[in-house]
Order: C-alpha cells, then sequence, then structure tokens
C-alpha cells in the first residue's frame, strides 16, 4: 500500500515566522493554494523589515559575507527540491553560484565603491557606502529561483532589509527559499516575501513610506504609476535586470556618505 | 551700511566695533541692458522677457529672456545637433582641454563673476569671492581630468555619454551650481541645457563669454533664463536623456513624478533640516564658529544649513551665550562690501517664506533672540536668528526655513543626540563636535546624511561627493561618483 504524502500549506514568510495572509485569502498556482497576500500583509512585512535592518546592517561585512555564504549552503542541500520548482537542476546551481559570488562582496564593496578624497585643504575625508534601509523588490516570473536569487543578493549584501513579492504565477520557488533562509542565520525580518497578485500589492509598497528603494523590475506596463507612487518620499527606483550579475547591481542600493575632520595637531 | 547698535545690558564689548565702508568696485562688471537666451552658440532673442533685480537694493539690473517652451526645444534641438556632430565622439582628451580653458578663464575673471554674483545674489563679496569662485573654477579643473579616464572610473564596464542633459539649478550658489552641473556633464561627452535659477540668471549669461573665449563648439552648453514653466519645459522635452535638478524637496518631488515611466536619467540634490550636534566635550569656541558657520553661511540659503543646534545639556548655557555673543559681531549689509558677513536675502519671495516660519515659531513658544543689528532700508533682509526652546515638533524645528534662522535643540545622551537628529524625512548633512575620536566616528556612522563634517561645517571640494539620504535627493555630486549620473551602461 503506498503511502499519503502529508502535503504542504504555502505561506507567507514575515519577520521570520511563516503566517498566513491576515486577509485569510489564498490563490491557486502552480496546482497549489498559496496565500495572498494583503495591504496589510505588506505594511507587517515593512514593519519587520525595517526592524531588522539596523543589526543586520550593522553587522560586521564579515559576518554578512558568512551568513549569505550559509543561504547558499543550505540551496545547496536541497536542490532536488528546488529543482522541481524552476527550470531544473542547472537553475538551482546558478542560483547558488550567484548567492556564494554575491556574500564574497560583502567584505570588499568599501574599498570599491569608496574611497578617501584628496579635499584641496586640512582635511580628512572619506567616502563609504550604507545600506539605503528598506528595499522592496517585485521578482521576476522567468526563472521563479534564479530570478528572485538576482534581485534579492543585491539590496542583501549591502545591507539592506527586503520586502519581495514572489513570482504571481510560479511562487512555489520562492516559498522554498523562505525555508531555506529560516535556516541560513539571516535574522528574522531581513528577507520577507510575500505571494500574491502583483497588480494588488506593487502599487502599496510604492507608496509605502517606509521602503527606501523599489526595484519594479517586471512591472508590465504599471513603471509610470509605480514610479509616481515612489515619488512621494523621492524612493530610489530601480529597473532590475532579471538576470544581471555585479556590483552595480548592489551599488544601486547603497548610499554615499562622506565624512570629513580637520588635520591638524 | 550696516552698524550694530549696542543693545542695553549687553556685555561690554573690547573696544568700538564700527567699520570704515570696504565696498568692492562694481566697474569690473559690464553689464548688458539685455540678455537673450543662449542657443547653438548664438544669442536668441526670447519670445518674452523680465528685469533680473539686486536683491540688496532692488534695482534692475538687465532684462533676460522668460524662455517659452519653443525657446526650450530650439535649445534642446541645439543640444542634440552638437551631440551628434561631434562633441560625443570627440577623444576625451580634447574635451578635456576645453574644461581645463574654462577653469583657468574662470580664475583669470573670477573677480568680474564675484562681484556679478553678489549684484545679482546677494551673498557677501568675502564669499562669492573666497568660496564660489574659487571652487567653480576647481570644478572644472577637477572633471576636465576625467573626461580622458572614464574607462577607469568603472572597472569592467564601457562608459557612454548619455545624450543631451537638462539641469535645473538653484540661486543660492548659481555659478558654482552651474559649474557643478556643465562640468561632469562635458566631461562625460553630453551636451548641456541649463536653466539658472529666475532670480539669479547673471553669472550664468556672464559664463557664456567665458564659452566664446574657450571656443567651446556650438551648442554644447546652452543656456536658458526663466521661471518654473521654463524648467518644465526641459523636464517635459523628450528629446532630454537625463535631467539633474537641484532645489526644493517639493519641486524634486514633482520632477520625479513628471519622469516616471519616461525612462530618462534622474538626480536630485534636495533640501535639508541638518543637525548640528555639540557634545559637552568639544572645543566651545571652535564650535561656536562652526555654527555660525553653519547657519548664517550665504544668509542660511544652504541646503545643507546646519539649522537645528543640537546641544548637550551640560554646556547648553555657555554656548547659547557665547552664541549670541558671537552673533552680536556678525555684521548685516551691503554684500558688495568686504566687511559683510550677512547679505541680502535672495528675493522677496524668500523673504516672506523666513518670516512665515520665524512667526510661526513664536507663535508656537520658541524664545527668539536677534542681536541688534540697523537693517538698510532698501532691499530684502533679515537679521541672523537663534530660537531657544524648541520643541522637535515645532515647524521651525522641521520645515527648511533656508534663511539665516537656528533652532536650539537639546539631548544628554549621544543615543538621543542620533535619534532626534536622524528623525527628520531629509538626509543631507549633519555635524559632530566633539573632541572624542571614538564618538565621532560612531556619529558618523549612524547619522542618516551623506555628508558628515566633524569638528568643521560647510565644507566643499570638487572631489568630494556630495548628496543627500531619503527625501533629501539621490545621485552624488563631485568626486569619481559624480560622473555615473551622466554616463550609460549597456550592460
Amino acid at each position: 500500500m503506498t503511502r499519503l504524502p502529508v502535503k504542504k500549506t504555502y505561506k507567507l514568510f514575515v519577520g521570520g515566522a511563516f503566517p498566513r495572509s491576515e486577509s485569510g485569502r489564498t490563490y491557486e498556482a502552480e496546482g497549489q493554494n498559496v496565500a495572498r497576500a494583503s495591504r496589510k500583509d505588506v505594511r507587517d512585512a515593512v514593519r519587520a523589515a525595517r526592524a531588522a535592518q539596523p543589526a543586520w546592517g550593522g553587522a560586521t561585512a564579515y559576518n554578512r559575507g558568512q551568513v549569505l555564504y550559509r543561504l547558499a549552503e543550505m540551496v545547496e542541500s536541497r536542490v532536488p527540491e528546488f529543482a522541481e520548482l524552476c527550470g531544473g537542476r542547472d537553475e538551482v546551481e546558478r542560483a547558488i553560484d550567484r548567492v556564494v559570488w554575491y556574500a564574497g562582496w560583502a567584505d570588499k564593496l568599501p574599498q570599491v565603491l569608496g574611497g578617501a578624497n584628496p579635499v584641496a585643504g586640512p582635511y580628512f575625508n572619506f567616502t563609504v557606502p550604507e545600506p539605503t534601509g528598506v528595499v522592496a523588490v517585485l521578482a521576476p516570473d522567468a526563472s521563479p529561483l534564479l530570478g528572485l536569487v538576482t534581485r534579492l543578493l543585491p539590496p542583501l549584501v549591502g545591507g539592506n532589509a527586503v520586502v519581495a513579492v514572489a513570482s504571481e504565477t510560479r511562487p512555489l520557488a520562492a516559498i522554498e527559499l523562505a525555508e531555506a533562509i529560516a535556516t541560513s542565520d539571516l535574522p528574522g525580518g531581513v528577507v520577507n516575501l510575500l505571494t500574491g497578485f502583483r497588480s494588488e500589492l506593487a502599487p502599496v509598497l510604492g507608496a509605502h513610506m517606509d521602503v527606501n528603494a523599489f526595484d519594479i523590475g517586471p512591472s508590465n506596463g504599471a513603471a509610470a504609476e509605480l514610479e509616481t507612487l515612489a515619488a512621494e518620499n523621492v524612493k530610489r527606483v530601480v529597473h532590475g535586470n532579471p538576470d544581471g550579475q555585479s556590483p552595480w547591481e548592489i551599488a544601486a542600493y547603497l548610499e554615499l556618505k562622506t565624512v570629513w575632520h580637520p588635520i591638524g595637531q | 551700511m550696516a552698524e550694530l547698535d549696542r543693545a542695553a545690558g549687553s556685555p561690554a564689548a573690547p573696544g568700538d566695533w564700527t567699520y570704515a565702508p570696504a565696498p568692492e568696485s562694481r566697474d569690473i562688471v559690464h553689464l548688458r541692458e539685455r540678455y537673450g537666451l543662449f542657443i547653438g552658440g548664438r544669442w536668441v532673442e526670447p519670445s518674452e522677457t523680465y528685469a533680473t533685480i539686486s536683491p540688496s537694493s532692488e534695482e534692475p539690473l538687465a532684462v533676460v529672456g522668460q524662455a517659452s517652451p519653443a525657446d526650450v526645444e530650439r535649445a534642446v534641438a541645439a543640444a542634440r545637433a552638437a551631440f551628434a556632430d561631434g562633441w560625443s565622439s570627440l577623444p576625451g582628451s580634447e574635451r578635456a582641454k576645453y574644461l581645463f580653458r574654462i577653469a583657468r578663464i574662470l580664475q583669470e575673471r573670477a573677480r568680474e563673476f564675484a562681484v556679478l554674483e553678489s549684484m545679482n545674489g546677494g551673498k557677501p563679496i568675502k564669499e562669492s569671492r573666497d568660496v564660489d569662485l574659487p571652487l567653480a573654477a576647481a570644478h572644472f579643473f577637477y572633471y576636465a581630468g576625467w573626461a580622458d579616464k572614464l574607462e577607469y572610473a568603472f572597472p569592467n564596464r564601457t562608459p557612454k555619454p548619455v545624450g543631451v542633459a537638462g539641469q535645473i539649478i538653484p540661486w543660492n550658489f548659481p555659478l558654482l551650481m552651474l559649474a557643478w552641473k556643465v562640468a561632469p556633464a562635458l566631461a562625460c561627452g553630453n551636451t548641456v541645457v541649463l536653466k539658472p535659477a529666475e532670480t539669479t540668471p547673471l553669472t550664468a549669461l556672464l559664463f557664456c563669454d567665458v564659452l566664446r573665449q574657450a571656443e567651446l563648439p556650438a551648442g554644447v552648453v546652452n543656456i536658458v533664463t526663466g521661471d518654473g514653466s521654463t524648467g518644465a519645459a526641459i523636464v517635459d522635452n523628450p528629446d532630454v536623456d537625463k535631467i539633474a535638478f537641484t532645489g526644493s524637496t517639493e519641486v524634486g518631488k514633482a520632477i520625479q513624478r513628471r519622469l516616471a515611466g519616461s525612462g530618462k536619467k534622474l538626480t536630485l540634490e534636495l533640501g535639508g533640516k541638518a543637525a548640528n550636534i555639540v557634545f559637552d566635550d568639544c572645543a566651545l569656541d571652535q564650535a561656536v564658529e562652526g555654527i555660525v558657520n553653519g547657519i548664517y553661511f550665504n544668509q542660511g540659503h544652504v541646503c545643507c544649513a546646519g539649522s537645528r543646534l543640537f546641544a548637550q545639556e551640560s554646556i547648553y548655557e555657555p554656548l547659547v551665550d557665547k552664541l549670541k555673543m558671537r552673533l552680536e559681531t556678525l555684521r548685516v549689509g551691503d554684500p558688495l562690501d568686504k566687511n559683510t558677513d550677512v547679505g541680502a536675502i535672495n528675493s522677496a519671495m524668500q523673504l516672506d517664506k523666513i518670516r512665515e516660519l520665524v512667526e510661526s515659531g513664536r507663535e508656537e513658544g520658541a524664545d527668539i533672540y536677534q542681536p541688534p543689528c540697523r537693517l538698510p532700508e532698501k532691499g530684502y533682509w533679515f537679521a541672523p536668528t537663534v530660537f531657544t526652546n524648541v520643541a522637535q515638533s515645532y515647524r521651525i524645528a522641521q520645515e527648511e526655513i533656508f534663511g539665516p534662522v537656528l533652532s536650539v535643540l537639546t539631548f544628554r545622551t549621544p543615543e538621543e543626540a542620533l535619534e532626534k537628529a536622524n528623525n527628520t524625512p531629509y538626509g543631507l548633512s549633519a555635524g559632530v563636535w566633539t573632541e572624542k575620536g571614538s564618538r565621532i566616528l560612531w556619529m558618523a556612522q549612524r547619522l542618516r546624511a551623506g555628508v558628515v563634517w566633524a569638528n568643521t561645517y560647510n565644507r566643499f571640494d570638487p572631489t568630494s561627493p556630495f548628496g543627500g539620504y531619503k527625501e533629501s535627493g539621490f545621485g552624488r555630486e563631485g568626486g569619481l561618483h559624480g560622473l555615473e549620473p551622466y554616463l550609460r551602461f549597456d550592460e
């Protein structure tokens, strides 16, 4: 007699926990009932991200690099599960390698993106990159795992906290990734993953006054509307490349701070 | 001329503070009666005009163009043609030499520009002479050197010019803001349509003569004067590839909205409400100088002005006493007098705004202090002002006044200072005064601002990136980072 498998309930990932949508709503995607996040879920996720950001951004770069490397380890240990939810083993391996690539950037950014400035006067002056704060991400639909990882890692490695909306049609890989994140030493709230209808959630993120940057990636014709909303608190708007991999992707979520001090006896 | 009156009961000053007038001569400036728009290397007659005045005397200085959308279209077409006709493909080393020429000519004609800047903008000659002009020339010199080295600035990328840059600049540092915008744009191979502020067009128009002397190809830089409607026409023009704006957060947001979905590149340098934080272990006299420089420099018409003073409670009284005493020695008056510390407010409109906010400070319950000083009868003037007993919720502690008005607040611990300093939608700059090195770095790390001055304030340099966090804008001007907004990378 074949054993009846235990099926998973697919939920949101907010503040390190796996709640259902407060609205009680679900929708069907990839043959599963998936939580359909509400405006209130978006606000809760932004609050969790804001609360988690200072400790993550304030962690040493070495520590952030190790935690993100640990995420690669966690995905590597679930390759078969991920392979079933995305384009296959090749996509999973590329995603893992991309996480490792970005993890290594954590402690190199200030030297590549900042530096000492030779001002014409008796001052020591230097510029350092810092996280912009809370970043909202609309994940691409193509390559549901690799696309999400591609858009998540740049803000994360720079010390930001993220609220991401998973692919509407292919959300399961995102939920699987949330489970890997939950066991990867990333503090709760640093990554928050919402599933649901992009057209419903994106404007809420665009208008949210406590979101600092917004990757509107696959906005499907909504760019003008989302960018208009984003202007209300001067958000940094990013048109995320679904397969980009470079330190400039990280730089899009960094502020540059310049510090002056006189030189004297 | 401003002369100080001694207020009854104020501390005795060491001697007589009266200065003999020391006016800089205006003879070096030869103004035309009328200026057109500078388009395609020629002066073009505008469809409408207005008179630009001196804010210190209200006398008209010249008639300038009010560029219409059709005028802007002509300017953009000239910029596009110049971009296509050779400027974008000119070797970087040749572009560099044009910029070096401009830097040198600005140095040679610095006095003329400084006098005109003070005439049209109202700022003291010692500031336009010692700050605006040297920095403007230095900016061109700095970015000149980048023009043929762009590939070293962005490893593994291929930098290319963006195209036509539309640049809209404010009235507080007219020529310097022009330099901040034009120098990196040209170094990167772009052409430019620039709109100076409505009230301060004259140094930008005189700059066109520098371009003539430098033999810059026609159409590479086009200057259109006018009010906000001219700026809107630049923002809306479909053939402009990049907008750079410096000004208020309100207008910056409107521009960001207007550009939504257009795909145009955008950088915004917007308002601020900077905290200047003074700890009890600071060098107090130096801190007082820094506070005064932080808020009264350029009449407080500075986006990064240290307009919120946070004094540690243990030194609050001696600090405020010294500050008030120092304020009494500030000389308010004729911008062209070499002894003047605080010049004229830039416009009647700005003066109204300052008065309105100061009135709100009184009404909300703050205590006002203004040193005794006699303000000239003609022109727009506002005495240096300090508010004490200010609550964080007061408008004078929240809103950008953009005038010589300081709000003093207090704190006990570094954590409290930090929390209050960061409690604003702005994030342009901040100041920290303490002799404790580790505390400077602790504060500098946690202040959410693009520029942190420690034991100094209001320092600028072309090599030093400048720009805001949060609602103070995005993008940086100055330094290597200031190139990025004027480049595209096809990757």
